[in-house]
């Protein structure tokens, strides 16, 4: 088994009165696909916000290869809930952005991402504006803004909320695709249950507010996940499963009635 | 629709509004028989300003001028404090009160006194003019780097971006709508400013044309310097308009959906 990347054991924060995270435990693998999946409002973009320093946990620990996380440079690619492209730059510059505040030229940034572009279906649109582009280009666009930066982790906050069903099926498909070549380490936010099931090595089910871990799932369905007969049968019983995890939870007025 | 058809669809209606507001005044002061001396009909007032148009345009000049420069001074000093309040939460808090106060000023009884303090040449005029166009724009400004997108930030700082950084790459190109907003807001008083500084005390302006007109009797000749001072305050709109364009040329395609 590869080594553990990332690391949160009983992570715990408050904003003023309202607790948000109850003791948050989950681990991702070097090369695995994780996914969080809860309620909306249980507290799954704070989880993000502690990993990329914009809050601090109050208690618990939060490793990042062994090591404790802490300081500017965390070494993570983060994905915004909303795709957050600036409309003021083109898509070549926005998908450059974190290259540049690495430091790299302008020039050296560029000639670096032009070859991705075709795979991330942006080329011929590296001069537009998000504003003429269709969501899910968008979503590309923010999602190759993320992977060009090369870091240890992708956290992905529902990057496929925001689009309509058909769009996001293909979305999935794709990133599917992208992941099998290119193993990234990823951690991803998600509140749909197929959506996870059909791109997660292993997902964290959460409680709604204050969240914990309810569940764990692991996920051994052969890659590629295309759709195959067999594989959907198994990847539907997982989704029962998942759900009834979520909805059990609810009806019973969460863990902390 | 094509460039020349979606002009014309735009500035049509209010080209029409205003020959109609002039037709209906030519009517009321050629029939209602009231001498020209109390209401001069548009001819009239057009034909004095042509008569009149050396002295009118040399009256123009250093009401431009000083327009210009105080508007320059004024977006220089907007610019500068919004950024040392966007830096810095105690300042924005000492300093807002005092300009909200500072807009509060009866512009009849400052001019006067800026003029006593600082005489009759370019100097008050500048001022005063920054003083009335100064303060929309910072406001403006200050809101424009509020209204960052928060994804934004935490995606600037998920980079490892500074303070600064952060600043030049999202907050200062996010302010941009709400500037150029401010921007003309406050081109539409720069004139007017301008104008009263001069009414207040000055060699040459439209102001002191103004009240001299008005002095010897001449309401065509008013009309003809406010006429003059209109088109000035169209021209400098429509220029902050036009570096709109050109320095946000993304709107363009953010707006095409609504329209
Ligand atoms: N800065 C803050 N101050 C106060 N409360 C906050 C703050 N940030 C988040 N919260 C609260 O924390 C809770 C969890 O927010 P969070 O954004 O993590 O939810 P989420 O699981 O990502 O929800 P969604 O699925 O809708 O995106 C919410 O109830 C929210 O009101
Ligand atoms: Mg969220």
């Amino acid at each position: 088994m590869s080594a553990v990347r990332l690391q949160l054991e009983d992570v715990r924060k408050s904003f003023g009165q309202t607790e948000v995270l109850d003791g948050v435990s989950l681990h991702v693998q070097e090369g695995e696909f994780v996914s969080i999946l809860g309620p909306s409002g249980a507290g799954k973009s704070t989880i993000f916000r502690l990993l990329t320093g914009a809050e601090r946990a109050d208690g618990g620990a939060i490793h990042m290869n062994g090591a404790p996380l802490e300081g500017r440079n965390r070494n993570m690619a983060f994905m915004p809930q909303r795709d957050a492209l600036m409309p003021w730059r083109s898509i070549l510059d926005n998908v450059t952005l974190g290259l540049e505040v690495q430091g790299m030229t302008r020039k050296a940034a560029r000639a670096k991402v032009t070859p991705l572009l075709a795979e991330f279906g942006l080329a011929g649109f590296e001069n537009h504006y998000p504003a003429q582009l269709s969501g899910g280009m968008r979503q590309r666009a923010a999602l190759l803004r993320t992977v060009v930066q090369e870091r240890n982790m992708l956290l992905l906050d529902e990057p496929f909320g925001a689009l309509d069903a058909l769009t996001r099926t293909s979305m999935q498909r794709w990133l599917e695709v992208m992941w099998k070549r290119h193993r990234w380490t990823a951690l991803l936010i998600t509140h749909d249950v197929r959506e996870a099931v059909f791109l997660s090595d292993r997902i964290y089910v959460l409680s709604a507010r204050p969240a914990r871990v309810l569940h764990e799932f692991h996920v051994p369905l052969p890659r590629p996940r295309d759709g195959s007969a067999r594989g959907l049968q198994e990847a539907s019983a997982i989704e029962a499963a998942v759900l009834d995890t979520l909805l059990i939870r609810e009806q019973a007025g969460g863990p902390h009635s | 629709m094509s460039e020349k058809a979606s002009f014309m669809a735009r500035t049509g209606p209010a080209a029409l509004a205003i020959a109609g507001l002039l037709l209906a005044w030519q009517l009321y002061a050629d029939l209602s028989g009231i001498s020209a001396t109390t209401l001069p009909s548009p001819t009239r007032v057009a034909q004095q300003a042509w008569i009149q148009r050396q002295a009118l345009f040399d009256n123009a000049v250093p009401t431009v001028r000083a327009t210009v420069l105080g508007f320059g001074c004024s977006l220089t000093t907007a610019f500068l404090l919004s950024i040392l309040m966007d830096f810095s939460r105690p300042l924005r808090r000492a300093l807002f009160p005092v300009f909200i106060v500072s807009q509060t000023l009866p512009l009849v009884a400052i001019a006067p006194l800026v003029v006593l303090w600082f005489g009759f040449g370019l100097v008050p005029k500048i001022m005063l003019v920054a003083l009335v166009t100064f303060f929309p724009m910072l406001v403006a400004l200050v809101q424009g780097y509020e209204a960052t997108e928060k994804e934004i930030v935490q995606l600037l700082h998920s980079m490892g971006a500074s303070r600064w950084r952060t600043f030049w790459l999202a907050r200062l190109p996010s302010a941009l709508p709400f500037f150029f907003a401010g921007l003309r807001i406050s081109i539409t008083y720069a004139v007017v400013g301008a104008i009263f500084a001069e009414y207040a005390g000055a060699a040459k302006g439209l102001g002191i044309y103004i009240l001299n007109a008005k002095n010897n009797f001449r309401p065509d000749l008013v009309l003809a310097a406010v006429g003059v001072s209109a088109t000035l305050t169209l021209v400098l709109f429509g220029i902050t308009v036009l570096v709109q364009r050109l320095a946000m040329p993304w709107l363009r395609f953010e707006q095409e959906p609504s329209r």
